[in-house]
């Protein structure tokens, strides 16, 4: 399948031709901003943009708040009050950097379940799903070590309970617990790489970004029915497509604008909702909180990790057969990043002739309870590890994996999907009502 | 079939989950409005200067507030001291350790604007800094944190409700005197019951019962968590209001630029 058939940059004045003929810079530019985008997108394809923002406001405000940072056990905290107290807008910074972690979750879950329910992952997209997966275990490594930095009670004990899972591995686990940490616990030499590492990550994030944009820019972008834009002909290919810019991208712009004011709400009116009281708590090696409760971002897979005790049979199992290797606490870990690996794998999971769930009856069902597991698994990380918790976190888990290991590959043999529309310009009409008559209707929907 | 069976999961699992109460050791807080609450809410000077001396006079005598500056006392959206009422009020009532004193041994010395509030004489009374922020006086239900939406966080409150909430039973486990308080988590503080009516007297012969005692050193402690609050919640208006205009030209845009596409004549 080759790209989409559209007209190319062609230099115009003299000094555009003497640059892009020394470096093409113009012509990526142009090509990229320009690139033909399926006309039916609906609005939850804007979070991509969302996503972008959300990651140069990070590394903006990080940049800022790292001049007057100072990551020492004895500074680190007090330095973070000096940045709320002294610095000129320091708080507004600071709780910009704060909440925009969160918002960059939401982003990135609703992006991420916009391409499993409209298989955005499936071919030719796997790459880009592969790299969107990478992105996604960066972002959670940095929203953890960020977490550490302001060195509060949550933050220390945190990295205790999370390095702690590292020494869950069997025969190498002290030593890599060790040698993550520095020291044989969470201290100086941890805070100091951690910092050091949550200022690179953000980069190779970047990094990252422009690889996905590149593979979906390759394919071209999915669409709500998942039929391929036509790529017969140039003149063809016009009528399922609209270029990027302007009209992709003011609509973005627009749905950026809105989740804009909302974010500057949280911030201006309520900034510590999302956050825990107790990292407003110096660090206290001494002193450990009564619930130690993870970033709201992470509680999923949080419950996923604690749902696996030693008295769940398949535990007792796996225990058995390698002979007491994998325990309870081994297990948990590998659940936990089994749940992110499985997500990986839907590609090759998914068996469905069909890309889009919109045409698949009984997968949308499958799907809606997919989402539901999700949010009861968040509300349920947060929950004091105890009955009946425990149990219904066993319960969210076991969907997680089957949903993906059993319902994917099993709904493509016994699902029959109704028929998507033959072309992306039958769909953008249909949804227009009669073609040349006016009508109210949304923009861009 | 799968429909049936899905929607009847579906109903299970929420059914479920409605049915989950969190277990509760929490004390009970009660709401409380404070000037500085909502979106437009803001710090009431009096109040903070009423606080300020609540706290010179009965709490700063075991608690420290070791991140706070003597000079933000006089910071616009504080208490709004003069120069030199904070210097006088360094001078007067604070003494600070400085150890390039007495030879490099160190010695006390009346404190400047430019020091801390120092670090309390008392080892187990915490820090009262940011008490107000590290606290949520409101939880739940179950654990989804619509109260803090509705209510807001509680700090304030909860400082509040623990002022006012002992009972005035005691008892000693393992040596120690602990108070009944309805509002702390477990019902047993070791802190005895810091205010009562008329304990600080005020100028102006402004109320000074137990219950505004408790609100007005409530109202200063939040004001030494968050001291930017004013300036963040006009930073939060002007933003919300700027953003929903440029949202409001770009929904124009947006609409303009695809009417010719969506309604095209073939």
């Amino acid at each position: 399948m080759g790209s989409i058939p559209h007209d190319h940059y062609e230099p115009k004045s003299k000094t555009a031709k003497a640059i892009n003929s020394r470096l093409p810079i113009i012509g990526l530019l142009h090509d990229t901003l320009m690139i033909p985008t399926p006309k039916n997108l609906n609005w939850m394809w804007i979070w991509g943009i969302v996503l972008t923002f959300c990651l140069a406001m990070q590394i903006v405000t990080g940049v800022v708040l790292v001049m007057h940072y100072t990551p020492h056990v004895d500074l680190a905290f007090a330095s973070i009050e000096h940045i709320m107290r002294d610095v000129n807008g320091g708080h507004m910074i600071r709780y910009f950097h704060m909440n925009g972690a969160s918002l960059f979750f939401i982003a990135v879950y609703a992006h991420m379940f916009r391409g499993l329910y409209y298989g955005s992952y499936k071919a030719p997209r796997e790459i880009t799903w592969i790299i969107g997966m990478l992105i996604y275990l960066l972002m959670m490594a940095t929203g953890f070590l960020g977490y550490v930095l302001p060195w509060g009670q949550m933050s220390f004990h945190g990295t205790a309970v999370i390095t702690g899972l590292f020494g869950a591995i069997p025969f190498v686990g002290e030593t890599l617990q060790t040698w993550l940490l520095g020291a044989s616990a969470v201290g100086q030499p941890a805070l100091n790489r951690f910092f050091s590492l949550h200022y690179l990550l953000p980069f190779l994030i970047a990094g990252l970004v422009i690889v996905h944009i590149w593979a979906f820019h390759t394919t071209g972008n999915n669409n709500p029915t998942g039929v391929e834009v036509r790529r017969g002909s140039k003149a063809e290919a016009e009528k399922d497509t609209l270029p990027f810019w302007p009209y992709f991208v003011v609509k973005d712009l627009f749905a950026l604008g809105v989740i804009m004011t909302v974010f500057m709400a949280i911030v201006g009116f309520m900034p510590n909702y999302l956050g825990h009281p107790d990292n407003y708590i110096e660090a206290n090696a001494l002193v450990t909180p009564a619930h130690i409760v993870p970033e709201w971002y992470y509680l999923p897979f949080y419950a996923i990790l604690r749902a696996f005790t030693s008295e769940v049979w398949v535990v007792q199992i796996a225990s058995f057969v390698t002979g007491g290797i994998i325990d309870a606490k081994f297990f948990g870990v590998l659940a936990m990043f089994g749940a992110i690996a499985v997500m990986a794998l839907a590609p090759w999971l998914d068996t469905s002739s069909i890309r889009s769930g919109r045409y698949r009856p009984m997968f949308k069902w499958w799907f809606g309870i997919l989402v539901a597991d999700f949010i009861f698994l968040m509300w349920l990380g947060a929950r004091p590890a105890e009955e009946p918790y425990a149990s219904l976190s066993l319960i969210g888990a076991t969907y997680w994996f089957a949903y993906f290991l059993v319902i994917l590959p099993l709904l493509g043999v016994l699902e029959k999907p109704s028929a998507p529309p033959a072309t992306i310009e039958d769909d953008f009409n249909a949804k227009l009502g009669t073609v040349g008559v006016a009508r109210a209707a949304n923009p861009a929907e | 079939m799968f429909k049936k069976l899905t929607t009847g999961l579906t109903m299970a699992l929420l059914l479920a989950t409605g049915g989950v109460q969190a277990a509760g050791s929490e004390g009970y807080v009660k709401d409380h409005a404070f000037s500085f609450e909502g979106p437009f809410g803001s710090y009431d000077q009096d109040q903070l200067r009423r606080g300020l001396k609540i706290y010179t006079e009965v709490c700063s005598s075991c608690h420290g507030m070791k991140f706070v500056p003597i000079r933000s006392l006089g910071d616009e959206g504080g208490p709004h001291l003069s120069k030199n009422e904070v210097r006088a009020y360094a001078s007067d009532f604070i003494e600070v350790w400085d150890a390039s004193l007495n030879d490099g041994e160190g010695d006390y010395r009346e404190a400047v604007p430019a020091d801390h509030f120092p670090k309390g004489g008392n080892a187990n009374a915490p820090d009262l800094s940011l008490m107000a922020k590290a606290r949520a006086g409101f939880h739940g239900p179950a654990g989804t944190g619509i109260n803090q939406l509705i209510k807001g966080m509680g700090g304030s409150e909860y400082i509040l409700s623990l002022l006012t909430s002992y009972t005035g039973e005691e008892k000693t486990s393992a040596g120690v005197t602990l108070y009944e308080n309805t509002a702390y988590p477990g019902g047993w503080i070791s802190m005895g019951p810091p205010l009562e009516d008329e304990y600080v007297e005020f100028e102006d012969g402004y109320p000074n019962d137990l219950q505004h005692l408790a609100e007005d050193i409530s109202a200063f402690l939040m004001w030494t968590a968050e001291p930017k609050l004013n300036d963040r919640k006009r930073a939060g208006a002007v933003g919300v209001l700027i953003l929903g205009f440029l949202t409001l030209l770009l929904y124009f845009a947006n609409k303009a630029l695809w009417r010719p596409i969506k309604y095209r004549k073939d």
